[in-house]
């Protein structure tokens, strides 16, 4: 039982870092909330849903699908929205992205219908396995470890890569990444395409292991993915993963021990949120980036 | 230009619409009065939702949240005790939430009140520290209020809802209040507390460097949102007799934002002119969710096109229009002229 | 002595931006921050306002250990700042960017405010009578009127001075007040500075570059150089140090 609730546990928090990562990249880079991101988790939810039951891909293949449109939408996002406001006051880019949300969950409520569909599951994700009185669903034994995997080239990406160290360094200094001879554009496009791919991993997770798609999903789930984020240190990548994984556990754990408050499990993320805020703003691996302010 | 001249635009301002809410109340039909009921509602909520994001430049996504407590409870406070038995079909009420009971006026004040005591409680994780968290912790204590309000039957009657809430609201009541509103947030806008939240949004290190107490500017204005909201939200429960959970959605902040970038951030006229334009047009958009007829052919209703309408209008004043309607020139410049040219 | 600088230490992460530094400035001393690009001095002054907290040491004013306070209080004891790049309000007139240095001053409550209670109507005439005396002096009353961003770079920096006046302090830091402006603006510049610290009772600390303006201006200066002092006393004397000389080698072309 406890084990069972621990991987329980692994699994969401392993959803919410996928999409955490990308709220952590974009506001770095832009200092940007990107309202929209947990938008593109529906998306790529849904993208996965229209390769496999309506044209019939390999899941694989709807997988891929879901990805690349994501990704593409992302990048879309920045480049129609957010880009031609670089230089105009902060509060408009939000205001913007704020926009592009809604607009996202309206045009799929519109087209798609609002009601919640079931998401066929291939089989092989299906199969329960057992070790020894454990009955582990293979959907959230590798949940986990794709994330883990992701992660690392993720890490590999942002530490090892000429593109990664611009993409460091442009969360700090605009001026160093022009001196590095990179447009700085590109490189938000990058983050967008990256960040939106993982949120696309992250809402197939979902939709396969609480199989139905609609298009108000990703509303909560990112607003608990931000407040992942800001938990392990808004502006880290390892910080995102962190709070992804704490706000998961706690989820799943306090609502194996205490049943009764199950109707509040979407506020804890919540009130993480603002208890982080009191008293470690800069999250538990944070960066603070006011020191760059003067 | 004098002072006397802008109070002079004020009055006349102010006397022309009791003029008009005395004639619209006898002589208009009952589907034009509730209109204009929400436009004055609107009012409120947008004067005040305009002195956080736009005047002091703090991106907040609270109005839904705080109309809903302000409904709640101005609701709790003039359903009778009679209606309220049997009303609570979920669970049992608590005793307490029986024996609630108010007039009109403390229902509405102690609408204010609450949501105002929320904001406080919201502006110390919020305004202490830089960042945008405001947007996202407004964001979250809207979907809060509502797990709460399904959540606790005892006192909300989860997502049943409260009914019979006696129909207080009239023309009076939401047009004055609308106009106490306006006076009041021009009268923090043009004051020492208007102008430290002006400077916190053109620079905030500059603010500082200045002696503000920016906390204080960013709570002020957030508390003053807060308590109209709450008013707003009571005033809303005694037109429409019966509220629910669903009722305060996003959307309904959504909406706020648009009248407020439409008129143009900062400008309380703006706020006025974007209320009767998008609430207007709001109403006349209804048909963009019924089915439509183009060259011969019938399109299938679309119900919640409007919405997407909505949030493509918003990205576009964005892009093309930042400045809105009134950029954040108030009634009296427009009468200022090009007297002074600069330099 | 109105300001103590004891022995500061600034690291960011691993950076040693100030190493161990201390100074004092007198009352009514125009004394200069100099040193090339990055060598600590808009550190110090952030440290000074309060806007960075020291990483060891101690900032005195008037006697009173002054670090560690929130940057808004110490504005109020006291010390104003103008920065490098001209920060106006830009939405405000140059009349209310200069109430804005009155906010704390002016005693009226908020809900005076709101109701427009004589103390907050007597308040305001008080304040903004004092806000015209301010432009007056610095001849930009005409201009109250005129968006702060309509005006010419020279004017800003006057109104810039003008608004941290407003905060009646007793010493004013000025972030490279001079960089921008051209030789007569300069000069102006520099005769504002003298006269106001005689009519204002002020103690100036200002970073620049400009040797020349500094040595027609200064009393005394302070050399930083990578976080360390280099040099301390006149700036005659200070142009002449072969020290001051070799650490400004890399760093002429700048200006």
């Amino acid at each position: 039982m406890f084990m069972q609730q621990m991987i329980n546990g692994f699994s969401l928090g392993s959803m919410y870092a996928l999409i955490a990562i990308g709220y952590t990249m974009v506001y770095g880079v832009l200092r940007l909330i990107n309202f929209a991101h947990g938008d593109i988790m529906m998306v790529g939810g849904f993208l996965g849903f229209f390769g496999v039951a309506v044209l019939e891909l390999p899941f694989l293949a709807a997988v891929l699908l879901a990805i690349v449109g994501s990704a593409l939408l992302g990048m879309a996002s920045d480049r129609i929205a957010y880009r031609p406001l670089r230089s105009a006051p902060k509060i408009s880019l939000l205001i913007t992205a704020i926009g592009v949300s809604f607009f996202l969950e309206n045009a799929f409520n519109v087209f798609f219908g609002g009601v919640p569909r079931a998401f066929p599951v291939p089989s092989v994700l299906e199969d329960i396995l057992e070790f020894g009185g454990l009955t582990i669903p293979v959907s959230a034994l590798i949940v986990p470890i794709l994330t883990a995997m992701l992660l690392a080239i993720i890490l590999w990406v942002l530490f090892k890569t000429k593109y990664g160290m611009a993409i460091r360094a442009l969360a700090f200094d605009v001026d160093t990444v022009n001196l590095m001879g990179i447009d700085a554009n590109r490189i938000i496009t990058i983050v967008f395409g990256m960040g939106s791919a993982l949120a696309a991993v992250g809402g197939i997770f979902w939709v396969v292991n609480y199989p139905s798609v609609d298009p108000m999903m990703g509303v909560l789930v990112g607003l608990k993915a931000f407040a992942a984020a800001v938990v392990g240190g808004i502006g880290s990548v390892g910080g995102a993963v962190l709070g992804g994984l704490i706000i998961g556990f706690t989820e799943v754990v306090v609502i194996a021990f205490f049943p009764e408050l199950g109707g509040y499990k979407d506020a804890f993320a919540f009130i993480f949120l603002i208890l982080i805020l009191l008293f470690k703003p800069t999250g538990i691996l944070g960066i603070d980036f006011e020191k760059s302010r003067f | 230009m004098t002072v006397k001249k802008d109070q002079w635009i004020n009055l006349s301002f102010v006397f022309g619409v009791i003029g008009f809410i005395g004639i619209a109340n006898s002589f208009f039909d009952e589907y034009t009065i509730r209109i204009l009921n929400n436009i004055a509602i609107f009012t409120i909520l947008a004067v005040s939702y305009n002195l956080i994001n736009g005047v002091t430049g703090q991106f907040s996504l609270e109005p839904n949240g705080f109309v809903a407590i302000g409904a709640y409870v101005t609701a709790l406070l003039l359903v009778s005790p009679e209606a309220k038995q049997y009303q609570y079909a979920i669970v049992d009420p608590y005793p307490f939430v029986l024996s609630l009971h108010a007039n009109f006026v403390v229902a509405l004040v102690l609408s204010g009140f609450f949501a105002t005591c929320l904001a406080l409680v919201l502006s110390f994780p919020v305004f202490r520290v830089r960042g945008d968290y405001l947007a996202i912790v407004t964001l979250g204590f809207g979907f809060i209020i509502k797990i709460f309000a399904i959540n606790y039957p005892e006192v909300t009657n989860g997502s049943l809802g409260l009914n019979d809430i006696p129909e207080f609201s009239n023309l009076y009541w939401t047009g004055g209040i609308a106009i106490i509103a306006v006076i009041t947030v021009l009268n923090i806008v043009n004051s020492k507390f208007g102008r430290a939240m002006k400077a916190v949004r053109d620079d905030e290190d500059a603010a500082i460097a200045m002696g503000v107490n920016t906390f204080k500017a960013k709570t002020f204005a957030f508390c003053t949102s807060a308590f109209f909201e709450g008013v707003g939200g009571g005033l809303l429960a005694a037109l429409l007799t019966s509220i629910s959970p669903d009722l305060f959605d996003f959307f309904f902040t959504f909406q706020l934002l648009i009248i407020i970038v439409l008129g143009g951030l900062g400008s309380t006229t703006g706020a006025i002119v974007g209320t009767i334009l998008v609430m207007g047009g709001s109403e006349w958009m209804r048909f963009l969710d019924e089915p439509m007829k183009f060259f011969g052919y019938t399109t299938p209703a679309m119900p919640g096109l409007r919405m997407v309408v909505f949030s493509l209008i918003l990205i576009f004043i964005m892009l093309f229009a930042r400045e809105g309607i009134m950029g954040k020139k108030e009634l009296k410049d427009l009468f200022k002229g090009r007297k002074r040219s600069a330099k | 002595m109105i300001l103590h600088v004891n022995n500061v230490t600034k690291n960011f992460g691993g950076v040693t931006a100030i190493k161990e530094t201390s100074f004092s400035v007198d009352r009514k001393e125009i004394f200069g921050l100099i040193g090339p690009n990055g060598a600590g001095k808009t550190t110090m002054f952030n440290i000074i306002t309060g806007n960075y907290e020291p990483s060891s040491g101690e900032v005195i004013f008037r006697n009173e250990m002054i670090h560690g306070l929130k940057p808004h209080l110490i504005v109020r004891r006291g010390i104003a700042r103008t920065f490098q790049n001209i920060r106006l309000f830009s939405s405000m007139s140059v009349l209310d960017n200069v109430l804005i240095g009155f906010d704390f001053q002016a005693r009226y409550s908020f809900f005076e405010a709101i109701s427009r209670f004589p103390r907050f109507i007597g308040e305001e005439k008080r304040i903004k009578k004092r806000a015209f005396e301010i432009l007056d002096y610095f001849g930009m009353s005409a201009f109250a009127h005129d968006k702060a961003v309509d005006l010419s770079y020279g004017q800003q920096r006057k109104v810039e001075i003008a608004r941290a006046l407003a905060t009646n302090p007793e010493l004013l830091l000025l972030d490279e007040p001079a960089a921008g402006m051209n030789p007569s603006e300069t000069e102006e510049l520099g005769n504002i500075i003298k006269k106001a610290r005689e009519d204002f009772d002020l103690t100036v600390l200002l970073i620049e570059h400009d040797m020349k303006f500094v040595n027609q201006l200064c009393d005394k200066v302070l050399v930083l150089d990578y976080g360390k002092t280099i040099f301390e006393g006149k700036p005659s004397d200070a142009i002449q140090d072969s020290e001051v000389i070799s650490a400004y080698l890399g760093d002429f072309h700048h200006d």
